[in-house]
């Protein structure tokens, strides 16, 4: 899932400051898994973006709602009531869904009420870890599904840098060295033989690296007679 | 404010603080009358959004109280609560309300004096903090009970 985490509360004032009528949109998907933009945490910033706005004796309208998807153009139709009677977005949803949404209601401006982080999974209850760079071509399978790009701190696909010790990353005692994961990994399930053979020259065209990406499928776009 | 009497409201799980709530009456015990009990099944029922929706409406103050720690008929509904009562105590602080307004605390169904021990300790607090500056004038303790209406 997207992993995103709410901005402070008086950051987000100042910024919703000059509009009077604000919407916050909370999104179903990833962020109400991650527990930052949910329904729960539309209710919570919106009340605590009032009370901050009435200790100001300004008078602020704030307006809550949730849909599905803010990613999807289907599930955006249903809120132009709400986004018409507003005169700012607060969108707690990744980037992607805030950008959606501004996409879809140009005359209104939209603000991002969620700071996104990362493609990760709930470790543990209360801690998210990143899993995934969206590389563009995935490389799990050479490396014992132990991500090289995320879980190495250089991103390094051809074997581990000077610097870890006793397992852990130079960048921080508290991080695991990727390359220690990948060998004992590969190790335990008697593949270290993959490990022999030199990773080609990465394509880092196919990431970001690459300008803004779109994938396009042929079987999937509704053709018109 | 010298007339000032603060509005606490005591959201009490039905295992412990409000059995301790009535043995309190039971004792003949005296507290401050600024206390509203409302009682919950468990403090594991608590969602966040009643306590910021409490203060929106001008409570002056929040007692939330469970079970001991270890003791919720529940196994764990008493640590859910104290994790919600921390997030909304950061979010009150970020917001600019005073987080001191909230507390939870913990005691056992035998405990009548402690539970009027909590509502002094509370409203003396809630009290030198002065009123809610949320409180409106239109919007007393007794009228915010009925439904909220929403445009």
């Amino acid at each position: 899932m997207i992993v995103a985490h709410r901005k402070n509360i008086q950051d987000l004032k100042s910024i919703l400051a000059a509009h009077k009528r604000i919407l916050v949109l909370g999104c179903g998907g990833c962020v109400t898994v991650c527990l930052a933009g949910g329904e729960r945490e539309v209710g919570m910033l919106s009340s605590a973006l009032r009370i901050a706005f009435r200790l100001d004796a300004s008078e602020h309208e704030v307006l809550e709602a949730t849909i599905e998807r803010q990613c999807e153009n289907q599930f955006i139709e249903d809120i132009l009531d709400q986004v018409q009677q507003a005169d700012a977005v607060l969108s707690l949803a990744c980037g992607a869904g805030v950008q959606s949404i501004a996409e879809r209601y140009p005359e209104v401006p939209v603000y991002p009420g969620l700071d996104t982080k990362f493609i990760g999974i709930l470790q543990e209850q209360g801690v998210w870890a990143e899993k995934c760079a969206t590389c563009g071509k995935c490389v799990l399978g050479t490396y014992g599904a132990v991500c090289p790009v995320t879980r190495c701190s250089k991103s390094l696909l051809s074997g581990p840098c000077g610097g870890a010790r006793d397992g852990k990353c130079e960048v921080s005692p508290e991080l695991d060295c990727g390359w220690q994961l990948i060998y004992d990994r590969l190790k335990a399930l008697g593949q270290l033989d993959r490990l022999l053979d030199p990773s080609p020259l990465t394509d880092w065209s196919l990431s970001h690296e690459g300008g803004c990406r779109k994938l396009v499928r042929e079987d999937q776009k509704i053709k018109s007679l | 404010m010298t007339d000032y009497e603060p509005r606490i409201l005591a959201l009490c799980c039905h295992y412990c603080a409000y059995t301790a709530a009535d043995l309190a009456g039971s004792m003949r015990l005296q507290y401050p009358p600024n206390v509203r009990v409302l009682r919950l099944p468990c403090t594991g029922k608590l969602d966040a959004a009643y306590l910021m929706r409490a203060f929106e409406r001008g409570v002056d103050g929040i007692i939330v109280a469970g079970c001991l720690e270890g003791g919720c008929h529940f196994q764990e509904g008493n640590l859910r609560a104290k994790n919600r009562t921390a997030l909304v105590r950061q979010v009150l602080a970020e917001a600019g309300l005073e987080p001191e307004r909230l507390e939870m605390f913990n005691l056992s169904s035998a405990e009548g004096q402690t539970f009027a021990n909590i509502v002094r300790t509370m409203t003396e607090r809630v009290k030198a903090l002065g009123p809610n500056p949320l409180r409106l004038s239109t919007c007393n303790f007794e009228l915010s009970t009925e439904p909220e209406v929403r445009s």
